[in-house]
C-alpha cells in the first residue's frame, strides 16, 4: 500500500467506460476503505465486471479518475498489479496443469522468494482442501475446488487488496459458505476485499455495498443502512390463507405499490405502512380471508434493490421519451 | 526482465506441449513427414523417360539408331508398336511420354548420304519434362548424325578426322545434377518456416480464448517476459526439428554437407527466432486460434514455397516478383542453406544473407513485443 492511499484502498471519481455507443459504466464515484469487504451488487450486465477490470488496470477507462492502493489506474496500472490479487469470472487456471504446477506457475509469476514458496504452496493446498489432489490435473476438480485454488493462486503474493469477480457463480452452497469464511479470514488480516455478486444473501455478508444498475451506481452504504434508510416505502408482511388469491384483493387497496409472494406469505410495498395495515386488514376481513399477521418489517436487501431499480426506471422513462 | 518469471512461463509452456499429443505431433512428426513426402515427390530429375518406338524401317541401321535411345539412361523403351493407333494409345494412357517413329526409307537414305527424317512425338502436357526429353533426343540425333558424316568422310578421304571443337562440361557443387541435392536443403527452410509459425501462432491466442490471459495480464508480468518464456520451449523444439532434418538429409537423402555444421545451426537458430516471433505476432494480433493458424499458413507456406528460390530460381522470375522475394525471410535462409550444404562456403560469402536474416528476427521480435498489450479491448 502506498503512502498516497490515505486509508482508502480504492477511490473512484466519475469513472466511465463506453464500448462504441453503449455506456457500460456511467460516471460512477465511490470509495473503499482499507480492510473492508466491499460488495458490488447488481444484475448481470450492470457493469460490475467492467468496473472491476478497470480497477485492476486491464481495461482502459473512457474517462474519469481512479486510484487503487494509491496508484492511478490510468497512468500506473503496472504498479497496481503488484498490489492486487484478481480472480476473474472464469476460473483462470490451466486445466492441463496439476494443482501444484498451477501454484508453482503463479509463484514464479509473482516472484515469491524460494524460502517462502513452500510455505505459501502448503497454505494454498490446505486452504483449498486439495491435500489429496495435489498431483491431479485441475480439469477434473469440482467447481468449489477450482474456485478455492484460483483464489489461492491469485493471492499467493499476499496482496493487500483482492478483487473477486462473481467468485461463487456456479458453485454449490456449501462451497459458497466455505468461500465466504475464507474471505472473512482474509479481511480479518487487514486485506481489502472487493467482491461482485448478484446473490442477495452474499451481499449481506459485506461491510459495505454498492448497488449498480445499468452502469449507474444507484446506492451505496452498509447493508443495514441501505435497508432502513434508503427505501421510501414501507414493507409489510402479510400471513393469511390462500395468499395467491389474496394478492389480487390487496393490490386493489389504496396506497399499495406492489404485492409479491414471499415464503408462506406476502410482502406488500406501501407508501404509508400504518395506513396500509388497517386497509389490508379491512379488505381481507370483508372478503372472508383469515389473517394470522399483518405487520411492518425491515425490508430485505432484495426489497430495497427492487424498489430502487423501479424508482430509477420511473425517473429514466420520461427522460428517454424526451430523448426520442 | 525477471528470469524467475520467464522460467515459470517457459516451464508451464513445456508442460502444455508435452500434455497435448497434437501439438507434440505437429512439432516433431509433421516436419519429418513433410521432409519425406517432399523430398521424394519433389524431384525435377528427368531420366528413364518412357519411350514407345515404331520402327517402320526394320533394318539394322534403324535398330542401331534406336539402340542409342534404349542404351541411354535418359530413355527407357517401353514397347515397340506397328500401328499409329497403338502409338497414340501409349501416349494417351501415359504409358509413354515420347514416341519415336523411324520411317520406311530411313536405312536407304542414311546409307546413300541423304537426309533422313525421324519423327519424335512428345507429350507436352508436362512442359518441363517434354522440353528436357526433347533436348535429350536432339542430342542423341546430333551425335548420331555426326558419326554418320564422319564415317562417310573417312571412307571417302581415307584418313581419320578430328572434330574441331570439344566442349567438356564440368558441373560444380552438385556434380550429379540431382535435384534432391538442392531441393532438400531448401526444403528444410520451408518446413522450419511453416512449423515454427504454426507452433507459436496458437500459444497466445489460446490463452485469450480460454480466459487465462485475463488472469495473466492482471499480474505484474511484463510482456517481454511472457513472450520470451513462451518462445523458449518452441525454440528448443524447433532446433530439435533442425537436427532431425539435417540427420535425415545426411542418412536418408545423402545430401552432401560440405560447409560448417556449427554455422548451419547458428543460422537456423537465427531464422527460427524470427519465424517463432512471427507466429507469436500473428497470435497476438488475431486473438483466436482458428484465425491464427490460417494466417500463419497463408503468410508462411506459399511465400516461402514459391518465392524463396527454394525450387524456382529467383533470377527467372518477373522483375516485380523478384522485388517481392526480398521481404520473404526464407529467401535468405534458403540461400544460406544451399551455400553451406552444396558450396561449402561460409560467412565471407553469405554474410549479407545472414545479416538480413538477423534483421528479420530482430524486427519480428520487436513487433511481437510492441503489439502485446496487457489490456482487454
Amino acid at each position: 500500500m502506498n503512502a498516497r492511499s490515505n486509508g482508502k484502498a480504492v477511490v473512484v471519481e466519475n469513472l466511465e467506460k463506453r464500448f462504441g455507443g453503449f455506456v457500460a459504466v456511467d460516471r460512477i464515484s465511490f470509495e473503499v476503505s482499507t480492510g473492508e469487504i466491499f460488495g458490488f451488487l447488481g444484475p448481470n450486465g450492470a457493469g460490475k465486471s467492467t468496473t472491476i477490470r478497470m480497477l485492476c488496470g486491464i481495461l482502459e477507462p473512457s474517462s474519469g479518475k481512479g486510484t487503487v492502493a494509491g496508484f492511478d489506474i490510468q497512468t500506473e496500472p503496472e504498479r497496481i498489479k503488484s498490489q492486487i490479487g484478481y480472480m476473474s469470472q472464469r476460473f483462470s487456471l490451466y486445466e492441463d496443469l496439476t494443482v501444484e504446477e498451477n501454484i508453482d506457475f503463479f509463484s514464479g509469476i509473482y516472484r515469491i522468494p524460494p524460502e517462502k514458496k513452500q510455505e505459501r504452496k502448503k497454505w494454498v493446498i490446505e486452504m483449498a482442501g486439495l491435500q489429496e489432489h495435489r498431483n491431479s490435473r485441475t480439469a477434473i476438480l469440482s467447481g468449489g475446488w477450482k474456485q478455492r485454488l484460483a483464489l489461492g493462486c491469485a493471492i499467493l503474493h499476499e496482496p493487500p487488496i483482492i478483487f473477486l469477480d462473481e467468485p461463487t457463480s456456479g458453485v454449490d452452497p456449501i462451497s459458497r459458505r466455505q468461500f465466504w469464511n475464507l474471505i472473512y479470514e482474509l479481511s480479518g488480516k487487514g486485506v481489502t476485499v472487493f467482491v461482485t455478486t448478484h446473490y442477495m444473501d452474499e451481499a449481506e455478508y459485506c461491510d459495505r455495498l454498492g448497488l449498480i444498475y445499468r452502469g449507474e451506481l444507484i446506492a451505496s452504504g452498509p447493508p443495514a443502512v441501505l435497508k432502513t434508510e434508503l427505501m421510501q416505502e414501507d414493507v409489510l408482511e402479510v400471513l393469511c390463507e390462500r395468499p395467491q388469491d389474496a394478492m389480487g384483493e390487496i393490490e386493489r387497496a389504496p396506497g399499495i405499490k406492489e404485492v409479491a409472494l414471499f415464503g408462506k406469505g406476502l410482502h406488500v410495498v406501501a407508501e404509508d405502512g400504518d395506513a396500509a395495515v388497517s386497509a389490508i386488514r379491512n379488505i381481507l376481513d370483508d372478503r372472508g380471508y383469515r389473517t394470522d399477521r399483518i405487520e411492518k418489517i425491515v425490508p430485505s436487501l432484495e426489497d430495497v434493490f427492487v424498489s430502487l431499480i423501479e424508482a430509477h426506471d420511473r425517473l429514466e422513462q420520461p427522460q428517454e421519451e424526451v430523448r426520442r | 526482465m525477471k528470469m524467475l518469471r520467464v522460467r515459470a512461463v517457459a516451464r508451464k509452456e513445456f508442460i502444455h506441449i508435452i500434455r497435448d499429443p497434437r501439438s507434440l505431433g505437429m512439432a516433431i512428426a509433421m516436419p519429418m513427414l513433410m521432409l519425406v513426402l517432399f523430398g521424394y515427390a519433389l524431384t525435377l530429375d528427368v531420366d528413364r523417360v518412357p519411350l514407345v518406338v515404331w520402327d517402320q524401317s526394320g533394318s539394322h541401321v534403324s535398330r542401331e539408331f534406336i539402340s542409342r535411345f534404349s542404351g541411354s539412361r535418359y530413355f527407357s523403351v517401353r514397347s515397340y508398336v506397328s500401328r499409329y493407333q497403338e502409338l497414340e494409345g501409349a501416349i494417351d494412357t501415359g504409358r509413354a511420354l515420347v514416341a519415336l517413329v523411324v520411317p520406311r526409307d530411313f536405312a536407304g537414305r542414311v546409307e546413300s548420304g541423304r537426309t533422313a527424317q525421324v519423327q519424335l512425338i512428345v507429350d507436352g502436357s508436362d512442359s518441363n519434362t517434354a522440353t528436357i526429353a526433347m533436348g535429350y533426343a536432339q542430342a542423341i540425333a546430333r551425335t548420331y548424325s555426326q558419326e554418320v558424316v564422319l564415317r562417310q568422310i573417312q571412307r571417302a578421304g581415307g584418313r581419320t578426322l578430328v572434330m574441331p571443337l570439344d566442349l567438356r562440361p564440368r558441373v560444380w557443387f552438385n556434380t550429379e545434377l540431382e535435384s534432391k541435392n538442392y531441393i532438400v536443403p531448401g526444403l528444410i527452410a520451408v518446413i522450419m518456416m511453416v512449423i515454427a509459425a504454426l507452433l507459436t501462432s496458437l500459444t497466445v491466442a489460446r490463452e485469450w480464448e480460454r480466459g487465462t490471459m485475463e488472469q495473466l495480464i492482471s499480474t505484474p508480468i511484463e510482456g517481454k517476459e511472457l513472450i520470451l518464456g513462451k518462445l523458449i520451449p518452441y525454440f528448443c523444439i524447433g532446433m530439435l526439428d533442425v537436427l532431425i532434418a539435417v540427420l535425415m538429409g545426411q542418412f536418408l537423402f545423402h545430401i552432401p554437407l560440405r560447409g560448417s555444421v556449427p554455422l548451419l545451426f547458428l543460422m537456423s537458430a537465427i531464422f527460427l527466432a524470427g519465424t517463432l516471433s512471427l507466429g507469436m505476432f500473428i497470435s497476438i494480433v488475431s486473438k483466436s486460434q482458428l484465425l491464427a493458424t490460417q494466417l500463419a499458413m497463408v503468410l508462411t507456406f506459399l511465400p516461402s514455397f514459391l518465392l524463396s528460390g527454394f525450387m524456382y530460381a529467383i533470377v527467372n522470375m518477373p522483375k516485380p516478383l523478384q522485388l517481392i522475394t526480398h521481404v520473404i525471410p526464407a529467401r535468405y535462409f534458403v540461400a544460406l542453406l544451399k551455400g553451406i550444404y552444396l558450396k561449402g562456403v561460409g560467412l565471407e560469402i553469405l554474410g549479407f544473407d545472414a545479416g538480413l536474416l538477423a534483421v528479420f528476427s530482430v524486427v519480428m521480435a520487436t513487433l511481437a513485443n510492441r503489439k502485446f498489450k496487457k489490456k482487454l479491448e
